[in-house]
């Protein structure tokens, strides 16, 4: 324990001297510690790419491209946009698509079902675990835990014509009544 | 409403406790006439002006503290009226802080209130220094670990990594939900902070998005869906204000619907504020006993009468009483508060040379390292990398603002869940 009124006075004046040379410490959350290690580290296949719009200085907002290269949505180019919570990883990032995808896990308003972007996110996990749960999104669509139930409907009951929508939908082109966005490479 | 001169009462347990010496008195406690006058300068921050906050101040003014702020952005509710017992109905729509300082000044007239009506993030660190004690009365995580982190990085150590004591700013935590609370001492530097123990809190329970849109299955499903999915959908660029009574109207009448659609019972407007605000019921006597407790550790701390609690107690009500204290540890890695590890390079070293000589003391742990300083990234590895490859002949003087000592965060794929702080210092 400490005793406070043996250590004001230096404290204040020690303070002062504080003010003086340099003004108050700008402090990095422990969320921007976090990551800054996780970009440090995070490894991207080639079929994906990361940008950040407010330069190096913003690590808490970045966009993640996936160009899948195999698969039903082959030829495409997606992007996501990664906003990370002050509390990170305690709370997991949010990640939002930017295009308007015909997809059974994602929904029109780029809401994206992935277990551990919500249920089941785990402080251990990382941008590197949300970065992999999106590639699997491509290559393995899940019809099963559908966000849009038309193209789970579609995927598992005509797979042939749930390619050949999700072709359209990346042309720019028409399903049902939505029209999707151009995401063509 | 009678007014209490504090000083015209007859002695109470406040200056028995202060005045004489026993047994359970702190080592370097001094008893003596001065101590009220003592209480009165020590400077006491209370942050968060709700039902704890009112508890607190109420608290503090009258065991004999004279110097008292209090900070809060929030405006008075008719719903708090239940406990924020400083509070009117005339009241409802003004400050918090500054009506609760006002009519705590006007109770207790030995007790100066000054009122900040705004948000905690809005002040500048330095600010937070001219307070001797920083009194906590929130009810979120990240108000909690914005005022720890602020108190941290206050900390500075000296060679050893003991911490230097005139750096050190005591933090006093209450927490309460519905019947359960808790009250912790927090000494930065000497006693785990926020943050080491941050292990010690749930994750908020959500729902699978698929769930919420494809087969809700209870109320809360159907409200999550309206506030989650359908807001956004339909009020494009508006952000939900759950205190804007139009805006959970909105969310009510949609899950409400939405329940009917899927034949599901429940949705409330009750239940919907509960599962938009994740509610759970206040109940003012678990408010008073947190506050208590709270108070009389910021007592403590501040005269040093007894020893200060070691160093969390918790308190669950549900069931009977039951109360448990334990003392956590420091985390020696935590980012937030450990002293870190000496290390010293030469006045002239550039990072690339500070890099390489951290790496050849810390080979076990330490290869490729990204390093960090006071919120800058100076190096990062991996996909940024191409744009800090000019900070490598930079000098470290230069990279740390013309400083000869400070901390920097070093990262690494060697250490699997840590970053490794190192106190740097530029010599010779």
């Amino acid at each position: 324990m400490i005793k406070l009124f043996s250590v004001k006075e230096k404290q204040e004046k020690a303070a002062m001297e504080r003010e003086a040379n340099g003004g108050h410490a700008s402090r990095q959350s422990s969320g921007e510690v976090r990551v800054a290690k996780d970009i440090s580290e995070l490894a991207l296949p080639r079929s994906m790419s990361i940008a950040f719009p407010n330069g190096r200085d913003d690590l808490l907002n970045f966009i993640i491209t996936v160009k899948p290269d195999e698969g039903y949505y082959r030829g495409g180019m997606f992007e996501f946009s990664f906003a990370v919570p002050t509390m990170y990883p305690h709370e997991p990032p949010k990640v939002r698509c930017e295009r308007k995808v015909y997809h059974p896990n994602i929904d029109l308003e780029g809401n994206v079902c992935l277990n551990i972007l919500r249920e089941d996110w785990k402080p251990v996990l990382s941008i590197s675990s949300v970065v992999f749960g999106l590639s699997l999104l491509f290559s393995e669509p899940n019809p099963d835990d559908p966000l849009n139930k038309d193209a789970a409907e579609d995927l598992a009951r005509t797979p042939k014509n749930f390619e050949l929508n999700v072709r359209r939908a990346m042309q720019g082109g028409y399903v049902g009544q939505h029209r999707f966005s151009q995401c063509l490479r | 409403m009678s007014r209490l001169d504090v000083d015209a009462r007859p002695p109470g347990a406040v200056d028995v406790m202060l005045k004489r010496a026993g047994r359970f008195t702190g080592p370097d406690f001094d008893p003596s006439e001065d101590i009220s006058s003592v209480l009165r300068a020590v400077r006491v921050l209370v942050v968060g002006a709700g039902g704890l906050g009112c508890e607190l101040l109420k608290g503090l003014a009258m065991s004999g503290f004279g110097n008292v702020d209090v900070i809060d952005m929030d405006t008075i509710d008719v719903s708090n009226l239940n406990r924020q017992f400083l509070f009117r109905s005339e009241d409802v729509g003004k400050s918090k802080a500054e009506t609760a300082a006002r009519r705590t000044r006007e109770r207790v007239p030995t007790c100066e209130v000054t009122a900040h009506h705004g948000r905690i993030e809005d002040k500048e660190d330095g600010w937070y220094r001219q307070f001797d004690i920083i009194a906590l009365g929130l009810d979120s995580l990240e108000a909690r670990a914005y005022i720890n982190s602020v108190c941290c990085g206050f900390l500075e150590y000296d060679e050893d990594g003991n911490v230097d004591p005139t750096t050190i700013k005591p933090l006093v935590d209450g927490g309460t939900e519905g019947f359960k609370g808790h009250a912790r001492v927090i000494v930065p530097g000497m006693t785990p902070c926020f943050h080491c123990t941050m292990w010690l809190f749930p994750p908020q329970t959500t729902f699978p998005l698929c769930t919420l849109a494809e087969t809700p299955r209870s109320a809360a499903h159907c409200i999550e869906y309206a506030k989650l999915i359908q807001w956004p959908a339909e009020r494009h660029g508006e952000t939900f204000d759950p205190d804007v009574v139009e805006h959970m109207t909105w969310v009510y009448k949609k899950a409400l619907k939405r329940a009917e659609t899927f034949g599901i019972e429940g949705v409330t407007y009750s239940h919907t504020q509960g599962v938009t605000k994740n509610i759970i019921p206040a109940i003012p006597s678990t408010n008073a006993i947190i506050a208590a407790a709270c108070v009389i550790e910021t007592l403590k701390i501040a005269t040093m009468c007894a020893k200060g609690m070691n160093n969390y107690i918790m308190y669950v009500g549900t069931d009977g009483v039951y109360s448990h204290t334990v003392e956590y540890e420091r985390d020696p890695m935590c980012v937030m508060c450990s002293p870190g590890i000496a290390h010293s390079v030469s006045a002239y070293a550039t990072l690339r040379d500070f890099m390489s000589s951290i790496v050849a003391a810390h080979p076990d742990s330490l290869s490729e390292p990204s390093v960090s300083y006071r919120g800058k990234n100076l190096y990062l590895r991996g996909v940024l990398e191409d744009q800090f490859v000019d900070n490598l002949t930079a000098r470290m003087v230069d990279l740390m603002g013309g400083r000869t000592e400070g901390l920097v965060v070093v990262n690494d794929k060697k250490m699997k869940k840590t970053s490794m702080r190192v106190r740097v210092s530029l010599s010779g």
